[in-house]
């Protein structure tokens, strides 16, 4: 594996910082559990835990009431138990919201057998949200392209984490 | 127990400049009673997380109280968000439910528990600062004051008798807004000068 194939959880983060994410809004993930350390161990960035994925969408969207700069960060099994929220909320309420998603189950170049990640890009294309797809340092740059796109767009925009993050 | 309307006639003169966010089943009475429309939120939409939108608020804005306005069925729905809330500990937040056992909303159908459900005891257990409840409009009117003064997060369980002619229905009559226009409306309200 060469250096540039590798996912670092401190680049997705300092990517967080550099567009002025104040408030991370999450439910761990074992693929990304590296980068939820890093959020949490971030002093800048003020972490929501939250008991259920649905929480989520709707928290960021009282912070962002408040002239905040939230990021929402859920495995793909969390997306769809999110679905109300993201309607009701996130698109009909047009607020928006970058929600980083853990692709379990994602394999790119081999048979994916896990439902979760066969059903979660029909179900952004059915919801019409617009995502990328990060996986490696070299990729983090579409996190800002995301930012700028839901900032454009008043609407939510998906970064899917392609593979299980290293630490720092 | 107390009408709807009467509890939030008591919570509507005593919020000074709060923020209020009124669920699905509270927004119609509320709206009635409501002096400062450009500080509220008549929440429809996403059924039950009128408090996790108010928890996001009072975080951001920290100098702001904010109250929000649960049903018991919306409550039931998400009730992590009471372990949520707590584990933040939003020192600016009030969160009463308004039990009246019944989903008003779609017709007046019993909620799982009904009245027996004790929302006080989760509200406890999960950590907030401050609980109380009330069954009557004058034991309500009494404390309200003292409780709006309080370090948060505050719950507070309203018993409310099982109204189901609150105007709440979902096919009417009250002209709501879309929650995209309170929203906005709002963050405009809190985040531009002047």
């Amino acid at each position: 594996m060469t250096s540039e194939s590798i996912l670092h959880a401190a680049t997705i983060v300092e990517a967080l910082k550099t567009n002025g994410v104040s408030h991370t809004v999450w439910l761990p993930c074992s693929d990304t559990a590296a980068i939820h350390e890093a959020i949490t161990a971030d002093r800048t960035l003020h972490s929501i835990p939250v008991c259920r994925e649905g929480e989520t969408m709707a928290i960021a969207a009282g912070l962002w009431v408040g002239g905040r700069i939230p990021v929402v960060f859920v495995q793909n099994t969390g997306f769809f138990e999110s679905g109300d929220s993201i309607r009701g909320i996130g698109l009909a309420a047009e607020i928006p919201m970058v929600i980083l998603i853990g692709y379990r189950g994602y394999t790119r170049h081999g048979q994916t057998k896990d439902s979760a990640a066969r059903f979660i890009e029909p179900m952004l294309h059915t919801w019409r949200i617009n995502y990328y797809l990060v996986e490696c340092d070299a990729d983090c740059d579409r996190i800002s392209k995301a930012f700028e796109e839901a900032e454009q767009t008043s609407r939510p925009v998906a970064v899917l984490i392609g593979k299980e993050c290293r630490p720092s | 127990m107390m009408t709807m309307t009467e509890s939030v006639e008591i919570i509507s003169a005593h919020r000074q400049d709060a923020i209020v966010i009124a669920s699905q089943s509270a927004r119609a009475p509320w709206m009635k009673v409501s002096q400062k429309e450009t500080l509220d939120i008549a929440f429809a939409g996403s059924m039950s997380k009128e408090s996790s939108v108010g928890l996001g608020i009072a975080l951001a804005r920290p100098e702001r109280k904010v109250i929000v306005l649960s049903g018991d069925g919306e409550l039931l729905m998400n009730l992590g968000t009471l372990v949520t809330i707590a584990n933040q500990a939003p020192k600016n937040f009030y969160h009463f439910v308004m039990q009246n056992g019944v989903y008003a909303f779609t017709g007046g159908q019993p909620t799982p528990g009904g009245h027996a459900v004790d929302f006080a005891g989760f509200a406890k257990n999960a950590g907030y600062a401050g609980v109380y409840g009330f069954d009557t409009a004058h034991k309500l009117s009494a404390r309200i004051g003292d409780i709006l003064s309080e370090t948060g997060p505050v719950f507070v369980s309203l018993q409310l008798e099982p109204e189901t002619d609150l105007g709440v229905s979902a096919k009417g009559p009250f002209p709501w807004r879309p929650l995209k226009e309170y929203l906005h409306g709002l963050r405009k309200t809190l985040t531009v000068p002047g």
